[in-house]
């Protein structure tokens, strides 16, 4: 069959596929024309196109300046803290949920811990602050008994810990689902196994039931290896304030604040982009280990 | 069982739910130690929540007394009267819904023919059609670029920038792929047979198989639109036209928006302060999470099926 017949065979299919391949043609692919703007000086009135080509400037500025440095090791700490005070935590969860024999008292625990995740960064904020903030209860509390308030939002020292401390407040109960649904799947005779030959508690725990959520594990941490660019652009933004931008200005903040805001696009899209190269990097290399541990790649 | 089927998922989702785990009983001590631990973290979820009700209930004055309550003080609900009688709250509210309507019916509309027309492995070029796809998901242009885009596109500080800039997922795009791969050839093969025209196939035999894959994918959308701060933040500059969560970002996180500074505090007869910046704050963000909580129980109908539809071999 000729190319053209088998497309006019599967024409209702392409139809239907039309679309999609429109909406990303014009909203994923077109922008990186735009992408231009990263080599050019643009001048809003003249357009890209008419802009000076300036080459490698507004790279060479990025990775000179100071800001650089700063950008980075701001991002890649909240990611780093995240990772080692954040991603153990939905997994003890899991392994705690999964102790509970009482159906309902597991259901009503479920209910109220995913419940955060579906608020939005500004609602979770808005709690966060009503506690925190320099008028919230745990400093009025502390003005009414007589002492000192603590500045939680304007002291640089608190923002780290409290990004990830309120991140995984908002997030563990919704990351255990997916320990739950791996632990639900372990064969049960593995346990009736390890019980014969002799194992105890712990030693079930650690022969059949890690081994079971093993490779969950081993997907989602090499993911946010991967992601270690994405410090939470929402959460970071909503948290911080002026007085704290040395230690939570990350990347996305910065393309945010430069381009739109100053309207200093060069340097903006230049950014974004080294972010995008490595962030892609990042993930294909993933795929690429995940493939070769034989889990089920991402694509 | 066919992996993917609604059955097969009904079965997973009722497995993942009444799962009791085979491991040994732990002594009663270490039992209870476990079932305090969930209490508090349930606990520390639950209380900041009940806590910023009651103090979008109280009076000012109480709040500045003891901001530590879980039953409102001084009960007024001055506060709730307050936000609903600025326009801008209730302006935001319909553009948000707006965004979160129109964006979700058009959401489902390219997911499911886009996601019916990739379940079609044997159309030709089929694997360069699911990289074009994918490619997106890895890189993209970065903000700048779709600013200009938007801005070329007269989307600036348009309403419809909400819904255009998302219109399909890819992530969702698979996911309903996967879920069209779970319903039997043959079902639409006997449809055919029986002269059922393409479109007429997709109408009412394949749709109506799909219904909780489609309520799944739907969902996520919508909270998705409800919650998003950054398309609005980014391409929205005219604060009418601003959807809830960036004026709620102005009013909660900025203290701005309604003015409450220069409002300063609204006083009752006898001197007492009714509403301040505090009890406004917690009544909007009460607010805007009572949508959220209207759908929840339907959201937990589906998510777990919607997490089990993720992990279907694909």
């Amino acid at each position: 069959m000729s190319l053209r017949k088998r497309y006019w065979k599967y024409r209702f299919i392409f139809i239907l596929l039309l679309p999609t391949i429109a909406y990303f043609l014009v909203f994923s692919y077109f922008p990186f024309y735009g992408v231009v703007i990263a080599f050019k000086d643009l001048q809003i009135f003249k357009g890209i196109w008419a802009s000076p080509w300036v080459g490698f400037k507004h790279f060479e500025t990025l990775f000179a300046s100071p800001k650089f440095a700063q950008l980075l090791e701001n991002t890649l700490l909240i990611s780093v803290y995240r990772l080692v005070f954040g991603f153990p935590v939905p997994i003890l969860f899991a392994l705690l949920l999964n102790e509970v024999r009482i159906i309902w008292f597991k259901r009503v625990v479920q209910t109220i811990t995913y419940f955060p995740h579906f608020l939005s960064w500004v609602i979770f904020g808005g709690i966060v602050f009503n506690f925190i903030g320099p008028q919230g209860i745990i400093n009025l509390f502390l003005t009414n008994a007589g002492m000192e308030p603590i500045g939680f939002v304007t002291n640089p020292d608190y923002f780290r810990p409290i990004v990830v401390v309120t991140g995984i407040l908002k997030e563990f109960g919704w990351s255990a689902i997916i320990y739950l649904a791996a632990l639900s799947a372990i064969d049960p005779q593995l346990y009736e196994a390890a019980k014969i030959d002799g194992a105890k508690k712990w030693r079930q725990i650690w022969h059949v039931t890690l081994p079971g959520i093993r490779s969950t594990i081993i997907m989602l941490f090499i993911l946010s290896l991967a992601s270690i660019l994405d410090a939470g652009f929402e959460q970071v933004f909503i948290l911080s304030n002026p007085s704290v931008l040395d230690v939570s200005d990350i990347i996305d903040t910065y393309v945010y604040r430069v381009g739109l805001l100053d309207a200093n696009y060069g340097l903006a899209t230049a950014t974004g982009l080294f972010k995008g190269i490595v962030g892609a990097a990042l993930i294909i290399t993933a795929n690429f280990i995940i493939r070769r541990t034989g889990e089920k790649s991402l694509w | 069982m066919v992996k993917g089927t609604i059955a097969q998922l009904d079965h997973d989702e009722k497995q993942l739910i009444n799962h009791q785990s085979n491991l040994d009983r732990n002594p009663w001590w270490a039992q209870t130690m476990i079932y305090m631990i969930l209490f508090i973290l349930s606990i520390i979820t639950l209380l900041p929540l009940v806590n910023v009700l009651s103090i979008s209930l109280s009076e000012a004055d109480a709040i500045y007394r003891n901001p530590m309550m879980l039953v409102p003080r001084q009960f007024t609900i001055e506060a709730y009267q307050y936000i609903f009688s600025t326009r801008i709250l209730l302006t935001s509210f319909g553009v948000s819904v707006f965004a979160t309507v129109m964006g979700t019916l058009l959401n489902l509309m390219f997911t499911i023919t886009g996601g019916y027309a990739l379940s079609k492995t044997q159309i030709p070029a089929y694997k360069y059609w699911m990289w074009f796809i994918i490619f997106p998901m890895l890189f993209s242009a970065g903000l700048i670029p779709m600013y200009i885009l938007l801005k070329n596109l007269h989307l600036i500080d348009s309403i419809w920038v909400l819904v255009f800039t998302g219109l399909v997922a890819p992530f969702y795009l698979i996911l309903m792929r996967n879920f069209f791969w779970s319903i039997p050839e043959e079902l639409e093969e006997s449809a055919r047979m029986e002269g059922a025209s393409d479109l007429r196939i997709l109408l009412h035999v394949v749709i109506p198989l799909s219904k909780p894959a489609i309520a799944t994918i739907g969902l996520f959308y919508a909270v998705g639109h409800w919650n998003d701060l950054f398309t609005g933040l980014f391409f929205i500059n005219d604060n009418t036209k601003w959807p809830l969560q960036v004026l709620l970002r102005s009013i909660i996180i900025d203290m701005n928006a309604l003015n409450t500074r220069s409002l300063g505090a609204l006083t009752n007869e006898a001197g007492r302060i009714i509403v301040a910046g505090e009890n406004i704050k917690a009544a909007t963000i009460i607010f805007s999470i009572v949508p959220i909580l209207m759908v929840y129980p339907f959201l937990q109908k589906y998510f777990v099926k919607g997490i089990l539809l993720g992990s279907v071999k694909g």
